[in-house]
């Protein structure tokens, strides 16, 4: 039995989120800078430069990446031999993003409830998924997502009938009427199978890979280029400027369903996709 | 490089032309969802707006609180189109340009020709570079709306794309090769 603190817990969610929101991760830093050089189109490569300078300032001043700090979803791997004392997960979670926030001089975008809408002031509560795994492990994945690219996803229960052609119409259906809005170039993740929700949560920690990092699978990762390729060939472009990247990379996760079944629920992240994990 | 400055003049904004580059200088406000809904329910029961309209330019950001020796935090552009359902309120009553980004509705399209408007692009997801080119920062209304209060900013070198000119030619569409 391994104890982890109520502190430690806070402390360790409030610099991921820190430096989540200040520092662009290596992969997605990487395919911006070798899109910058391939970008064909003059406006494209404009915006591309601006939003790599952008990286280079928010780091070296310590500012958000992006004004939209987002909604901060956090991924917990716990192992089951460990306790947790001092206090509650969720609150020392939720405790951590109000000091990130708050010290980071990030924007609050948070509102108590759907229809009546006023600012809870502290960004949270965040969105807590939390994984029970075999031994002492406790790493903390958070991704603060803005609303430009989180309002464009979608989710479709196709027929088994449509098969993976149908889940490619739809992946590249959803980017197409994503346009500009969704902040592009891209990462799109992916999720198929399972139910409604479990494709969505797929989809979600799809984002979480790295984008050099292909999928174990053979045939998925060849259908991750070929997704790729084809919303490449769309046109939209940096910002929706037009150009030839439109998505920096796309990540796809399956999972077993149903027989009657065929999830595809495909979540956007915006050029700016930030994550940080830490272990405690 | 053209350089837009508010108020602007019927002669500034038929000139530009969609895909052209400028430079907007000077006085813009800062306002997003909450700010352009009290607006327009300002406008619906014949009040005043906190600022008038003639000429000027709205920037839809809602920034980071600005950390210290800054004037202003991260303050990229947000999507334009959740503000469509009130543009056109705004641009009959002498609003003559918008900055943001993403595309808008059909209904903002035909108010910019209608009264002679324009709506530029600038960088989503930029925010710390545009920042730097934010200089001055005053809240005029709404400040209990937080990061969505009514602003008005002054601007030096902050780059855009025309994205819609007031003939309609849209850079989407033609990104989109329509």
């Amino acid at each position: 039995m391994r104890l982890v603190s109520y502190d430690e817990i806070c402390q360790g969610v409030k610099r991921a989120v820190i430096k989540a929101n200040t520092i662009l991760p290596d992969d997605i830093l990487a395919a911006l800078q070798l899109a910058a050089e391939k970008e064909s189109s003059s406006r494209g490569r404009m915006f591309l430069n601006i939003i790599l300078e952008n990286a280079a300032i928010a780091q070296k001043e310590k500012m958000a990446l992006c004004q939209d700090t987002g909604m901060l979803a956090a991924y917990i791997k716990l192992g089951q031999e460990v306790k947790i004392v001092g206090g509650s997960l969720e609150a020392a979670v939720n405790a951590g993003v109000r000091d990130g926030y708050q010290e980071g001089y990030f924007r609050k975008s948070i509102v108590n409830d759907p229809f009546i809408r006023v600012n809870t002031g502290d960004n949270t509560p965040a969105i807590i998924h939390i994984r029970m795994v075999e031994g002492e492990h406790f790493r903390i994945t958070v991704l603060p997502k803005g609303a430009g690219s989180e309002n464009m996803g979608q989710v479709a229960m196709l027929k088994p009938s449509q098969g993976i052609n149908g889940a490619k119409d739809f992946i590249v259906q959803v980017v197409e009427t994503a346009g500009a809005n969704a902040c592009p170039p891209l990462v799109v993740g992916v999720g198929i199978g399972g139910s409604m929700d479990k494709a969505a949560d797929l989809a979600k920690q799809a984002l979480m890979r790295p984008i050099n990092l292909p999928h174990s699978s053979p045939e998925i990762a060849a259908l991750e280029k070929e997704m790729l390729l084809r919303i490449n060939a769309l046109g939209i472009g940096p910002q929706g400027m037009g150009g030839d990247t439109t998505a920096l990379g796309v990540n796809i996760n399956t999972f077993p369903t149903h027989i009657a079944c065929l999830p595809v629920a495909v979540v956007l992240g915006c050029h700016c996709t930030r994550r940080c994990s830490i272990e405690l | 490089m053209i350089v837009l400055r508010a108020p602007l003049m019927g002669e500034d904004i038929y000139r530009l032309k969609s895909g052209d580059q400028v430079m907007v200088e000077g006085t813009v406000y800062a306002a997003r969802d909450a700010a352009h809904k009290n607006m327009v329910n300002a406008i619906e029961q014949g009040l005043s707006l906190p600022f008038d309209l003639e000429g000027q330019i709205i920037y839809y950001v809602g920034p980071c609180p600005a950390p210290p020796g800054k004037v202003i935090g991260s303050a990229g552009p947000t999507t334009s189109g959740r503000m469509d359902a009130y543009t056109p309120f705004l641009i009959e009553r002498g609003l003559k340009a918008m900055i943001g980004k993403g595309d808008r509705s059909s209904e903002v399209i035909a108010a910019m020709k209608k009264y002679g408007a324009v709506y530029l692009a600038t960088v989503g997801g930029a925010g710390a570079y545009l920042a730097e080119r934010i200089k001055k920062v005053e809240t005029i209304a709404y400040p209990e709306l937080g990061p969505e209060a009514l602003l008005k900013l002054e601007l030096r070198q902050f780059p855009c794309i025309v994205a819609i000119d007031c003939q309609g030619h849209n850079i989407y569409d033609i990104s989109k090769g329509i």
